[in-house]
């Protein structure tokens, strides 16, 4: 359990950083909390030849209300920190993932940016936020990018990140009158990573008492990685109940398959958390 | 607190306060002046021949001060097998310290490196070339045995490593065939990687001015492990080699065995003139190259009578052993398992077979219980599928068989060895401790339970195992008999001396990691001797320093290690009368004791404690003519039997249709571990106990790919058991006093990992009989069950 050699540089501001990146194009991993990274350093799945250590960045750290009434969320901010803060716990589904991700060590150490990130296909945090409709920002010594969280993910472990690129942000906007959301899964016991996890965001854009008319619906641990389930939220809105509308949580997704658990398991109970997760997302609406 | 009530009091363990405060001395913790860093090169093949190794770039590395290779190891013997159980005889096959030619499982060891550091031996390692040749692999027991499977060795065909029978082939022919109800089914025992908290390792050194080894090792029985090194690998006479086991985290059963590191860290220290080498595995190399536990396949019939009596059992098993044999490795699937079939029912025909089977696979040998779970297993799931069968409430057929108080001492007929010698079941009341577990389970309200689930949408389920574990093996003259295989004793032994001061050390054979001797052991001395339990101290763990002993295993270091340390105890008591009656001026005869002083019988008032007495044997100007000076005795115990507690476990689970989750919601045991010498650390060893036997039943489960690699790697893909996974634990007891030993202890290691298992198994088919289900094999993992549940809709 011991890493190949590898370069370290800790950088004081988020300047120097991207700056460090810029001058070690393609040879430099960047390294928050260490949650993912470090056990794969460890086994020697991956190596690096330089690591520049983001973690001690105070100002990649925090949560704060936008202007716009959303929230902002520093990539620094550990899963500890944002399930101790009301701004995020008030989002009922943030509620429900935070407290069930990794271990109090994980907890106490991993990143939300890191997370997102490192985006691997069974995580929990990218389902979350591709319901929220998130948007990351982006810095490299080119400037800064937002990009939306639908075309983050571009296959298990890659994204839209560029090689001279840091997540320094992710913005959950505002919600939009009466909402309610939930996340629901099933874990691989020893990992603890979801066979299916289900994000659910719906809520009435007049707010008041009429129907249901947003949703978006988020799996993950399911196919090659996390994604809006546009079937499940079509049939939702065109007033199919829960059950029929996750009937189509795997519409048009290549399941995966494991030791741990088989395509047709997996599509099973992908349909069932989806259902779970609309029904409390429904209750919470009100 | 008084010292007579030192005996069977909750203490807290006296070691823990090291142990959690990071005080512990364990082996990594050791450091040497001097000291090197070895890493082993492993296979990453399961099968495979050695073309050719290149290690020249490996040794112009940084740091690096030798590489080794199987070649140079050729005048190293194989490691051996010490219990060569089950008709094992020309086809033994055992590891070398490092494979020459042929690798036979991802994890042999190929090369190891040693360097200035343990980072420069990883980079080095990682410079090692090596040609492979892959062979064709086969990791199942049954497909080893199939024709034209990949064979392993050559005086070993079809892979049979040995054929072991016990009990009467016919008469079990013809109860089967004449019984009014057959029930057969086929049931796995899924292979298991124990997960001590501490992985293994070891540090040898060669002193070059006294030509001497010292041998650092994380293992339960470090005199063992001198007499095999000496004996058997090294050719280094016994005097010649000391071993040390300090603080060890954990074993359950897989730190009992002689492995490669322990005799390459000492050989290649006098390689390099002396200097200490020190071996530490990774996690990962735990999961691949230390043994592993379990992997049986079984055909289990089960026969008897429609009104609920079993008469007769026969039993078939494939025993997988992986592609050597480790130390102890045949005396798993045939003593410590076909002799235990019976379970703790009277059934008058018992039959089974054990073919013990090399695959590419890690050797498999002891894992907590070691052979008794398994026989448990098949016992207690081969009664709910006969009570299912017979439309009988499992908890009734199990009153109907069992072996009746009055029948004490009890024959088995499978645990009679040869020449006739048998070990009856020391002592037993099972029914009492059924009905209390049945009670504080509330089994007569299962049916409104299991209706109030269901209006929640969940199944519940309710499972009883009634077990019984041999336990302080033990007699000598039984396991060392040729058709045991074991050709040694299994005796302990303990030293005590008194010093001066009245202080009192007491060495033991026993190698405590994790089980509390250092406080049970000095519990049993200060109460036989009367002084204060802070003035006993224990040592273990050292060859230099402590009398011969077999080592901790078997939930054997109370019944026998620790009635040695009684017997110790009540030497020096004798000798210290005999002092005391001269200093009070009596016979010896006259002289009472009581509470740690001496007086003469109608003089109370007139004493000699017993640390007068020890002072006054120090001294020792003043002694009886003919005494030796000093308290000073050492006492060596071999029981006449084993022990075998027992008792009853109940879980309740409930299972989500929907996904197929398993939820365990109670768990109740009442268990008969003898008297207790401490049932706070009796109460400890159960909780674990039972844990792993939850995990094994719902979560554990070791899986190689047809090509011989472990896909069940690491703790990210093993699945151990985690404390918010389980209900609080609802324990009792019943106390059944050993007649074998004089403490009346009978063991309380591996009871709640031989019980909970079954017990867990049958509560998951019980909730899920509505769906026609009559097993499913461990673990049940909620895709298993879901599987299952939804058989009739799914395509595979």
């Amino acid at each position: 359990m011991i890493p190949a050699a590898f370069a370290y540089d800790r950088p004081t501001t988020v300047d120097q950083a991207v700056g460090l990146l810029a001058a070690h194009p393609g040879a430099a991993k960047v390294i928050a909390g260490g949650q993912s990274l470090l056990p794969l350093l460890k086994l020697r799945l991956a190596r690096a030849e330089r690591l520049i250590d983001i973690g001690r960045l105070s100002e990649l750290k925090g949560v704060r209300r936008t202007a716009e009434g959303g929230v902002s969320i520093g990539a620094l901010t550990t899963y500890d920190e944002l399930g101790r803060d009301p701004l995020i716990t008030t989002y009922g589904l943030m509620a429900d993932v935070l407290p069930q991700i990794g271990d109090v060590q994980v907890r106490n150490r991993g990143t939300i940016g890191g997370a997102v990130a490192h985006a691997d296909p069974a995580s929990d945090m990218p389902a979350v936020l591709l319901a929220l409709e998130a948007e990351l920002v982006a810095r490299s010594i080119r400037g800064v990018r937002t990009i939306p969280m639908r075309g983050f993910l571009r296959g298990p472990f890659v994204t839209a990140i560029e090689p001279d690129e840091i997540l320094t942000e992710i913005r959950i906007p505002a919600p939009s009158g009466a909402y309610g959301s939930a996340y629901r899964a099933i874990e691989q016991p020893a990992s603890g990573y979801a066979i299916a996890g289900a994000a659910v965001v719906v809520g009435r854009s007049g707010g008041g008492s009429g129907p249901l008319d947003r949703c978006a619906v988020a799996l993950t641990g399911v196919g090659e990685m996390p994604y809006r389930a546009a079937a499940v939220e079509a049939a939702f809105l065109g007033a199919a109940g829960p059950a029929a509308a996750a009937a189509h949580a795997t519409d048009g997704v290549t399941v995966g398959s494991d030791i741990h658990a088989d395509r047709a398991y997996r599509a099973a109970v992908a349909a069932v958390e989806v259902r779970r997760a609309l029904e409390a997302a429904i209750a919470r609406a009100g | 607190m008084a010292t007579t009530d030192v005996l069977g009091a909750r203490i807290k363990r006296r070691e823990d306060p090291r142990f959690i405060t990071g005080g512990g001395n364990y082996l990594d913790d050791i450091k040497l002046p001097g000291m090197t860093h070895a890493v082993v090169l492993r296979s990453p093949y399961a099968h495979a021949r050695i073309r050719s190794i290149d290690t020249s770039a490996a040794r112009t590395m940084p740091g690096v001060l030798a590489v080794y290779a199987g070649q140079d190891l050729a005048g190293v013997n194989a490691l051996p097998c010490a219990w060569a159980a089950g008709g094992v005889q020309n086809n033994l096959n055992t590891p070398r310290v490092l494979a020459i030619d042929t690798v036979r499982w991802t994890g042999d060891g190929v090369a190891m490196v040693v360097a200035e550091t343990r980072e420069q031996a990883v980079d080095a390692a990682e410079a090692i070339s090596v040609d492979y040749e892959p062979l064709p692999a086969v990791v199942d027991a049954e497909k080893a045995t199939a024709p034209g499977a990949p064979q392993l060795h050559e005086n070993a065909p079809n892979n049979v490593c040995m054929h072991w029978t016990v009990g009467d082939a016919e008469g079990t022919a013809r109860a089967i065939e004449s019984a009014e109800i057959v029930v057969r089914q086929r049931i796995v025992n899924q292979r298991l990687i124990p997960n001590p908290m501490e992985t293994r390792g070891a540090i040898g050194r060669w002193d070059p001015g006294t030509d001497e080894y010292t041998i650092w090792m994380t293992s339960q029985a470090p005199h063992v492990m001198r007499l095999l090194i000496a004996a058997f690998v090294l050719g280094v006479p016994e005097h010649k080699i000391r071993c040390i086991s300090p603080d060890v985290g954990g074993g359950f059963g897989s730190k009992i065995f002689l492995y490669a590191d322990m005799v390459l860290t000492a050989w290649a220290s006098k390689q390099l003139g002396g200097r200490p080498v020190k071996f530490v595995e990774t996690r990962r190399e735990n999961y691949l190259a230390t043994t592993h536990g379990r992997d049986h396949i079984t055909d289990l019939e089960v026969a008897g009578t429609k009104d609920g009596t079993i008469t007769a059992l026969r039993v078939r098993t494939k025993a997988n052993l992986g592609a050597y044999l480790s130390t102890i490795a045949p005396g798993i699937p045939t003593t410590l398992y076909g002799r235990l079939l019976s379970g703790v029912y009277a059934i008058p025909n018992i039959y089974c077979e054990v073919d013990g089977i090399y695959t590419n696979t890690a050797m498999v040998d002891a894992y907590r219980g070691a052979g008794r779970p398994e026989a448990t297993y098949v016992v207690e799931r081969a009664v709910d599928l006969f009570a299912r069968e017979a439309g009988l409430d499992p908890a009734e057929v199990r009153r109907r068989n069992f072996i009746p108080p009055d029948a004490f001492p009890y024959q088995p007929a499978v645990l009679i060895g040869q020449a006739g010698y048998g070990l009856p079941y020391d002592s037993g009341n099972y029914r009492p401790a059924l009905e209390r577990a049945l009670e504080m389970a509330g089994y007569t309200n299962l049916a409104a339970a299991k209706a109030e689930a269901r209006a929640r949408g969940k199944y519940l389920g309710a499972g009883i195992s009634s077990y019984i574990e041999i336990c302080g093996v033990a007699p000598s003259k039984w396991i060392g008999l040729p058709g045991e295989g074991w050709g040694a004793g299994l005796w302990e032994s303990a030293n005590i001396r008194m010093h001066l001061t009245g202080k009192v050390v007491v060495t033991t054979g026993s190698q405590n990691h994790g089980q509390g001797h250092e406080t049970t052991m000095a519990q049993i001395v200060a109460a036989e001797l009367g002084v204060p339990f802070e003035d006993v101290l224990v040592e273990h763990s050292d060859t230099q320093g402590t009398p011969f002993g077999y080592g901790t295993y078997g939930s054997r270091s109370a019944a026998v290690g620790g009635v040695a340390a009684q017997k110790a105890a009540l030497k020096i008591k004798e000798k210290a009368r005999r002092l005391a009656a001269h200093m009070l001026e009596a016979s010896p005869d006259d002289v009472v004791f009581e509470a740690g002083r001496f007086y003469v019988k109608g003089s109370p008032d007139k004493v000699k404690t017993v640390q007068e007495v020890a002072l006054a044997a120090s001294v020792g100007y003043d002694l009886p003519e003919g005494m030796e000076p000093f308290l000073d005795e050492t006492a060596y115990y071999d029981p006449p039997n084993c022990t075998f507690p027992f008792g009853t476990h109940v879980a309740i689970v409930e299972v989500d249709e929907e996904t197929g989750a398993v939820d365990l919601v109670r768990y109740v045991g009442v268990d008969d571990v003898g008297r207790k010498i401490n049932p706070m650390i009796v109460d400890g060893q159960l909780h674990g106990g039972i844990v792993q036997g939850v995990g094994q039943a719902l979560w554990e489960g070791a899986v190689y790919g047809d090509d011989g690699q472990l896909l069940s790697g690491s703790m990210l893909d093993y699945a151990l058991p985690r404390a918010s996974w389980l209900p609080t634990f609802e324990l009792d007891e019943t106390v059944t006093p050993s007649p074998v030993n004089p403490l009346g202890v009978k063991g309380a290691g591996e009871a709640g990992t031989i019980g909970s298992a079954a017990a867990v198994v049958n509560a998951v088919v019980d909730a899920l009989s509505p769906f026609g289900i009559r097993h499913l094999d461990m673990p049940l993992s909620a895709p298993k069950v879901w599987r299952a549940i939804h058989a009739s809709e799914v395509q595979s």
